[in-house]
């Protein structure tokens, strides 16, 4: 450096001394920026990479889509829809009131409800804000791009039959978990498996990226289910209109495939639709037709007849007679409506007599009775896998008195539910060889179990096309084109104390009587109109619904005289006769 | 050297400043989302801070010293001015809005009060007395203040520290210095009380930002996340994903060395210390160089100044300063302070250019 003779030359700065201390103090500052930055990158380096991925990378569920629930042609009778989540960061929103307005705007919620649940959770990491929004919503609420608040991809079930399908398929929570029928039974294998991915998000919450798929989402295996919606239709319709003329409390039918198994029908009422669960009663879910039971009364007769021909202890011809209508049994007095006289065992079918009945009953050993009735499913979850089934009520036959096996004989002591009795009358359908009934759809027949044997199948349908016969109880059942074979049940309501005056009013058959194809049975609870009779309030539901089912499924007549036309065509309401 | 009175460039200087705008262009970019505007308005605002520092080194340091009481005048009302719409506006007001730009008169007195104080201690003979001290603490606190007012502490204390050096510089005996310094240590404490509710939170949190790490400690934590992972070597740049997902508030501008060091890592930092310390250093050589007192007391305390502005930045980011509003000077994104920095290069460069004359 040049020194210049001159005063200013003797100035401070070039004092040594502060010159010095300026450039110590400068270069240590440099030094202390030096010793940070490696004490930061160097020393600290792996923490704070931790620590800056642990709030930047997130492992975060896929959801998988819930599988479809379709009928056996494919009908969708449950569908998911992609919906969305609305979230929050509630911390980070309390931060931001402004945004709260436009918010509640579009979420459609009250404003200060919204604001009282954001201060009321301000303190936590993450709240819903709106679930099941639809995806046009959830895109709005993203356009106000406010931080903190973000989406997650969800599905609404959608049931597009409602109600028609109501307690068979059930519903699922808002979380896609099934709560009732078909949606909880196969809930594991519908649902599927919620994958993982691992991703990227910014200090707002938003996804950036996704870096890696830990755990693909399987999604949900769609399930195939008997039922044909157009039957099931048929049906809903069809016993909906019985509840409500005979002002019923609750009702069941059930439509079975005799060869399959298959349930191709199966509707309750009340009903209730499952796309709107509001204003709901717990007591609407249950699926009636499995988890209530019943005695049957005079739908079991033709077990018992089946019990004393296979046994022998009688032939169709065989008379018996009905002592005026009464019978006396220690304390009980078992009684027709009216005195039939002596009557054949196919007559005491055909005008259900109970006197009759009773006495066939009381020729038969308690295990006779009760191996047949055993045997077609009763006092069994009849395991068509749907959720709840009852076992009914069927005492092990040691346990039987005399009276007990009587009272058996004519359809009391023993309870059933919809779905047992149907499976009863599919037996017999079937040439006495009984097919577990199945709520899914099976491409082969499984090869089931004779628990009676051919001969009496026939024997006993024919006294049952008897009962639908003009003098039989159940002429209503009676359709066109078609022969039909079934059997009437009007029987008491059991309550607490003993018998009520309410009735259940039953119709169990099937058709084409010749070569069956279908069962049915229908049950309807507490008819309060006046009439109350199976062959009356039941015996339609039957010829209706079946009439439509057999066309439906194509299934050949078995009856084309005129006549049976003609009857058909004309028939009347006239006294369905007796029934006891 | 060159015998006529004008004006040559520094080149080592400027090629200095020009490798740090250079940085700050590609490091906005990445701050700012890649954002093309941002990179223009950036773009514009050097250059035109360049033709400010071209412009300012033609002036020569006699016509600075002539003008310094009429720079600092007009500084002082305009303080006065944005301190009164402030209060009349209910909120902080720093600025006056040219139209084009809005200018801060702050910065303006980044240059303003240490040629003042610089303009006080050379009308008498060096080293300074005891009255031109006090003179020149006088003329340094009053602007000080009225900036402590708007409230702008960052840039006080870059002020303050810019006419403290001049005083340093000037000759205050070490007696004083002794004093001043008690009165501070003594003062410390009462200042505790003095200061905002969330300065004094700021300073906590310095020592344990991990007590609040969603509130006051937030941007503490998030920049030394950012700086720490960036390592040895950087993550590239445009690829800091800490900076990238705006897990860094304010990161064009304050926070843009965590953005820096996340992407180049430690090396890059070095490198760019290393560029700043070589301006810091040339600017004192240039200093020691000058002319006369004036401009060595002056060109001296811009050195300095710098050093400092570089350090309370990168001090605040690196998490060993509390937080208070300074950008990293010539790379953070932002409009005034750069005008302000290369005007004051253009002292520095007129004095390197005039440094044979009058002697």
């Amino acid at each position: 450096m040049r020194r210049a003779v001159s005063r200013k030359r003797k100035q401070p700065l070039t004092s040594s001394a502060r010159h010095w201390l300026v450039l110590a103090v400068i270069g240590s500052l440099f030094a202390v920026m030096v010793g940070r930055a490696l004490f930061l990158q160097f020393f600290n380096a792996d923490f704070l990479k931790q620590r800056g991925n642990a709030q930047a990378l997130k492992v975060i569920d896929v959801s998988a889509v819930r599988g479809m629930i379709l009928d056996r042609n494919g009908q969708p009778l449950a569908v998911s829809t992609p919906v969305d989540a609305v979230s929050a960061d509630p911390s980070k929103l309390y931060a931001n009131p402004k945004s709260w307005k436009p918010l509640a705007k579009i979420l459609g919620v009250r404003y200060s409800e919204l604001k009282a649940k954001i201060k009321r959770n301000n303190k936590r990491r993450f709240i819903y804000l709106s679930r099941q929004v639809l995806p046009d919503t959830a895109e709005r609420v993203m356009a106000l791009d406010i931080e903190g608040v973000f989406l997650r991809r969800e599905y609404k079930r959608y049931y597009p039959l409602g109600a028609v399908t109501g307690h068979l398929v059930g519903f699922t929570n808002v979380d896609g978990r099934g709560l009732e029928g078909i949606e909880l039974a196969y809930n594991e294998s519908l649902r599927g498996h919620p994958g993982k991915d691992q991703v990227i998000r910014d200090a707002s919450g938003h996804i950036i990226e996704h870096v890696s798929s830990i755990e693909r989402a399987a999604d949900g295996e769609d399930l195939v289910l008997s039922i044909d919606s157009r039957i099931q239709y048929l049906a809903y319709r069809a016993l909906k209109k019985a509840v409500v003329e005979y002002q019923a409390s609750s009702a069941s039918a059930v439509v079975v495939d005799v060869r399959s198994g298959e349930i191709l029908a199966m509707v309750n009422e009340p009903g209730y639709n499952p796309n709107d669960r509001r204003q709901l009663r717990s007591s609407y879910f249950r699926n009636r037709a499995v988890t209530d039971s019943f005695e049957p009364g005079s739908a079991v007769k033709p077990l018992t007849v089946v019990a004393a021909l296979e046994n022998r202890y009688v032939t169709p011809q065989t008379i018996f007679e009905t002592d005026g209508g009464t019978m006396k049994l220690s304390k009980f007095t078992i009684r027709d409506t009216h005195d039939y006289g002596d009557l054949s065992v196919s007559d005491a079918i055909m005008k259900s007599s109970n006197v009759a009945a009773a006495k066939i009953a009381l020729q038969l050993k308690n295990k006779e009775l009760w191996s047949v009735l055993d045997g077609v499913g009763f006092g069994h979850q009849p395991g068509s896998g749907l959720p709840g089934e009852a076992k009914g009520a069927l005492l092990h036959h040691s346990d039987w008195r005399d009276i007990r096996r009587a009272t058996i004989g004519y359809g009391y002591g023993l309870s059933v539910t919809t779905l047992q009795l149907t499976q009863a009358y599919a037996t017999l359908a079937n040439d006495g060889r009984r097919v577990p009934l199945s709520i899914l759809r099976r491409n082969d027949a499984p090869i089931g179990e004779q628990v009676i044997s051919v001969t009496t199948a026939k024997q006993v349908r024919r006294m049952l096309r008897l009962a639908v016969s003009d003098q039989g109880t159940g002429k209503n059942a009676r359709i066109p084109m078609y022969h039909v074979a079934g059997k009437t049940g009007t029987s008491r309501r059991a309550n607490g104390k003993g018998y009520s005056k309410l009735y259940n009013a039953i119709f169990a058959g099937m058709a084409p009587a010749t070569r069956p194809r279908l069962a049915m049975v229908v049950v309807v609870n507490e008819p309060t109109s006046g009439k109350y009779y199976g062959g009356t309030v039941a015996a339609p539901v039957f010829a209706s619904v079946m009439t439509g089912a057999l066309r439906l499924l194509d299934v050949a007549p078995d009856d084309i005289s005129e006549d049976r036309l003609l009857v058909a065509a004309g028939s009347s309401e006239t006294d369905p006769g007796q029934d006891r | 050297m060159n015998g006529k009175k004008g004006f040559s460039i520094d080149w080592a200087l400027l090629t200095g400043l020009l490798a740090l705008s250079v940085t700050s262009l590609f490091v906005v970019y990445s701050a700012g989302d890649q954002n093309p505007d941002l990179l223009m308005r950036q773009s514009i605002r050097i250059v035109l801070a360049f033709t400010v520092m071209f412009l300012v080194a033609r002036i020569t340091p006699d016509q600075f010293l002539r003008w310094t009481p009429y720079l600092y005048g007009i500084g002082l009302i305009m303080l006065l001015v944005v301190l009164g719409a402030g209060v009349i506006g209910k909120g902080a007001q720093r600025w006056i809005d040219l139209g084009f730009m809005r200018f801060q008169p702050a910065e303006m007195m980044k240059l303003a009060v240490p040629m003042m104080v610089a303009w006080v201690m050379v009308r008498k003979p060096l080293p300074a007395s005891l009255p031109t001290v006090i003179l020149g603490f006088v003329v340094l606190v009053i602007p000080v203040i009225l900036v402590i007012k708007q409230p702008d502490l960052g840039t006080a204390i870059l002020i303050a520290a810019s006419g403290l050096v001049v005083i340093f510089f000037a000759g205050m005996s070490w007696w004083i210095i002794a004093v001043l310094a008690a009165l501070v240590a003594a003062a410390a404490p009462l200042g505790w009380f003095l200061i905002h509710d969330y300065q004094r939170q700021r300073i906590l949190t310095l020592f344990d930002p991990w007590s609040d790490p969603l509130g006051a400690g937030y941007h503490t934590i998030q920049s030394a996340i950012a700086v720490g992972s960036g390592g040895l070597y950087g993550k590239g740049w445009l690829n800091g994903s800490q900076s990238q997902l705006d897990f860094i508030p304010e990161r064009s501008t304050d926070f843009i060395f965590a953005v820096f060091s996340e992407e180049f890592g430690f090396m890059g930092s070095m490198i760019l210390l290393l560029v700043y310390l070589f301006v810091v250093s040339r600017s004192l050589y240039i200093a020691i160089e000058a002319k006369d007192s004036y401009t060595r007391l002056l060109c001296g305390s811009l050195a300095v100044t710098f050093a400092i502005y570089v350090f309370v930045n990168i001090g605040m980011v690196t998490g060993i300063l509390p937080i208070v509003g300074v950008p990293l000077p010539l790379i953070s994104y932002g409009g005034t302070s750069m005008v302000s920095l290369l005007a004051g290069f253009g002292i520095l460069m007129s004095a390197y250019s005039n440094r044979w004359f009058i002697r």
